[in-house]
């Protein structure tokens, strides 16, 4: 296949995308269509996307969304270090919810490795997967609702994820990139307090959320906003690639969660939210559901959780406790071992998804038997989500492109990579 | 009067005319100073937060330092900026602004320039800001100030005719359009407010009533749209078109921008209660009459008129901040679909009972 550089490929998507003069003079009076820049600094953009759109008057006829002004090479630089060094980048995909990619990186590699975590460990990543969920949720309805206009609802839901945070704090002692899991386990067990501190914040949560959610629920022209604004069919939406609430606000009800249970969801009781509208509302409506639905699992999960270990017994694989590796010889070397070489899973290819909060998050690793993956290939949701941009927002107006981006809630760390 | 008074004083017309003009302008700055602040605060309680604590007594010199940044800013003029239009812009803003203030009574003696159209004339001369509003989106040679410029020009107009035919339902009552003679009609108690009917009496009182409730709402929706104030700030959605036609402008500039804001806030606040809510009037009687101090009246009123205005740039605040702000097609559907022909119906049915 005949590689083509940037330089080629960029001035071609410009003219394709420009066709006519951007300047606002123009010499026939008649000529209404403008091209407008948005982003990539942009308020609305969150973060760096850039989508160059064509109006007509304040109509879109045409958007290009443009990406990568937040690449950071990470499929190339996951294949020049090992699985245990690239837990901390995985932090920086959607750092709205690191600790789902920490899970997500770790269950790839155990697959590919062949270990088995045990059962606390699951538990514990399971619980931490669902507060990530709710704490993404909550921006993504928070920035959802500031993208219309309602500023307040934004800080509300805010002071609801710092709880959150402080949970996070309270069990692996950070509070925005955890860099939690380890490959067959998780860093540290979970203290009493950090479980009482989740009891706490779920109980109280259904009245928090209630409280945003009457701010905007019952809001005329939050409703006007949304509603019938960026509709996509269930077909368009699975062909399109989307995948997480923007999927199922379509009608489709696809969860990996439930069509490929991954650590102990296939024992969880728990629905999946799904609206036939397909449209802002809609996707805002599967949010909230989901929020409610994760505290219903994140209960389930702190009756459930059984004691034990949270590292698995696998010496050649996973790191051992710090302590014991100034103590014991053995642990000495077989730390020594992964640090420098790695765990040297099999050959063979994997590919592992989870549910994140923004769809379905996969990594696909080619492995040559070495410390560090041949291939690595991140299928991130954001990404997928932001190839129905130009679908979504044609024939909308200039404020509706901001709404729908607000109701796809691309993280641009995770779309550029 | 305060022209007549400064006509005594220095026996020169033309000196009374300039001096005439620096209370309100004196209003307007301690105003302003004062609405930022509350603004934030009000902002910052609604969202569980503090607001500025720091500088001074809750933070009531923030105001002031934020002043002190923004004139030692540079004042950034880009290369493709238009410049004697761009720099015009925000003079114009605030004039229009600042000559509405002309007419506004604060009190019996308070007022800038007692004229016999006095709401026609604050009506004809906030025409200024929209000429402003364009002449900034336009000159700034930026796609976001144009858009945000379009639709100010667009929302403006729209909603002067709901506000117009509220404000000729009123005059035809009173039958006067000097807002001194309207305000010393409302005079009394509570109920000779506009809003209560004004001082008819009888059957007409009773019927007046629901009618100038609708009124008030109407033209207290339209004068917020007319300050572009959420929910119809699509002017300047910072969402949508960044700072809209402010965009490009920074320093004194942007500053004058935000001066005129939040002085026709208190402006179309200051209508609305001219119009329907007694004006400068207590609606409890004075102290000054039961001391028998004269003096205490007009302070008095101007106490209350200062009051009432603030707690409707205080609403305005208050919606600011709980709502989102409409699409660019739902607004102009609710001016023109709603709220003229509501005025209108309304202006015809008072027309009939005042004929009667």
């Amino acid at each position: 296949m005949e590689i083509a550089d940037r330089d080629e490929v960029h001035p071609k998507i410009i003219e394709a995308l420009l066709k006519t003069d951007a300047g606002l003079s123009s010499d026939d009076a008649l000529e209404n269509e403008m091209i407008l820049n948005m982003g990539p600094q942009h308020p609305a953009t969150h973060g760096v996307l850039r989508l160059v759109l064509r109006l007509d008057g304040e109509t879109v006829i045409a958007c290009v969304p443009e990406l990568g002004y937040l690449h950071r090479g990470y499929e190339k630089m996951a294949e020049n270090m090992s699985y245990y060094e690239f837990i901390p980048h995985t932090d920086r995909l959607d750092y709205l919810a690191p600790l789902c990619n920490n899970v997500a990186w770790v269950l790839a590699v155990e697959k590919l490795a062949g270990i088995q975590a045990p059962p606390r460990a699951q538990y514990i990543r399971m619980l931490i997967s669902e507060l990530s969920r709710i704490a993404s949720h909550l921006i993504a309805v928070g920035s959802m609702a500031m993208d219309v206009g309602a500023l307040t609802v934004f800080l509300w839901t805010i002071r609801e994820r710092e709880k959150i945070l402080d949970i996070w704090d309270i069990i692996c002692g950070a509070r925005f990139t955890n860099s939690y899991t380890r490959i067959g386990g998780v860093a540290n067990d979970m203290q009493p307090e950090a479980k009482a501190k989740v009891q706490w914040f779920i109980n109280q949560f259904d009245e928090n959320l209630e409280e945003c959610e009457k701010l905007l629920n019952a809001n005329r022209i939050f409703i006007d906003r949304l509603e019938g604004v960026g509709v996509i069919s269930g077909e368009d939406a699975l062909d399109l690639g989307l995948t997480g609430p923007s999927l199922r606000g379509s009608g489709v009800d696809y969860d990996i969660r439930r069509y490929q249970p991954y650590l102990f969801y296939n024992e969880m009781d728990f629905k999946i939210p799904t609206y036939t509208e397909g449209d802002c509302l809609a996707r805002y409506f599967v949010r909230i559901d989901e929020m409610r639905e994760s505290a219903k699992i994140v209960k389930q999960i702190l009756d459930k959780i059984p004691q034990g270990d949270v590292q698995a017994n696998q010496p050649k694989k996973v790191l051992p406790k710090k302590h014991e590796v100034y103590s014991k010889m053995e642990e000495l070397i077989h730390d020594f071992m992964i640090v420098n070489f790695g765990i040297n899973p099999p050959d063979g290819e994997v590919y592992h998804a989870v549910e994140n909060p923004k769809g379905e998050l996969g990594f696909y690793f080619v492995s040559k038997g070495e410390g560090h993956p041949w291939k690595c290939k991140i299928r991130s949701p954001s990404f997928n989500n932001l190839q129905s941009v130009p679908h979504l927002v044609k024939g909308y107006m200039v404020s509706d492109v901001v709404a729908i981006i607000g109701s796809i809630d691309p993280v641009m760390g995770e779309a550029d990579k | 009067m305060m022209y007549d008074f400064f006509v005594d004083l220095f026996g020169n017309e033309i000196i009374a005319a300039i001096l005439s003009g620096v209370p309100p302008l004196l209003f307007i700055l301690v105003f302003v100073l004062f609405a930022v602040w509350l603004e934030r605060k009000v902002s910052a309680h609604m969202q569980d937060r503090l607001g500025p604590m720091r500088t001074g007594w809750h933070g009531y010199l923030q105001t002031i330092a934020d002043l002190i940044k923004l004139i030692q800013k540079e004042d950034i003029l880009a290369a493709a900026n238009d410049k004697p239009l761009f720099n015009l812009a925000p003079v114009l803003v605030f004039a229009g602004t600042y000559a509405a203030f002309a007419a506004i009574p604060f009190s019996s003696y308070y007022i800038g320039s007692n004229i016999d159209l006095g709401i026609f004339f604050i009506i004809g001369i906030s025409g200024l800001v929209v000429a402003g509003i364009l002449m900034a989106g336009w000159s700034s040679n930026n796609k976001y100030s144009m858009l945000g410029a379009m639709r100010a020009a667009a929302q403006i107009i729209s909603y002067e005719i709901p506000t117009i035919l509220v404000v000729l339902t009123v005059v035809m009552i009173t039958r006067t359009l000097n807002l001194h003679t309207l305000s010393e009609m409302q005079t009394g108690y509570i109920w000779n407010w506009m809003i209560f009917g004004g001082p008819t009496v009888g059957w007409q009182k009773f019927s007046l009533i629901p009618l100038m409730f609708i009124g008030f709402l109407v033209i207290y929706m339209s004068t917020l749209a007319e300050v572009n104030r959420t929910p119809f700030d699509i002017p300047e959605a910072e969402s949508e078109l960044v700072s809209g036609y402010h965009t490009e402008y920074s320093g004194m500039k942007f500053a004058m921008f935000f001066l005129a804001e939040y002085a026709n806030m208190y402006a179309v606040s200051a209508i609305v209660t001219a119009l329907f809510l007694g004006g400068y009037q207590s609606p409890i009687g004075y102290f000054g009459n039961l001391v028998d101090v004269p003096w205490l009246i007009p302070i008095e009123q101007f106490l209350w008129f200062t009051i009432k205005g603030t707690f409707f740039v205080f609403v305005q605040m208050w919606l600011r901040w709980t709502l989102p702000r409409l699409r660019v097609d739902q607004l102009m559907a609710l001016c023109w679909k709603y709220l003229i022909p509501i005025a209108f119906v309304n202006l015809i049915i008072v027309g009939l009972i005042t004929v009667l």
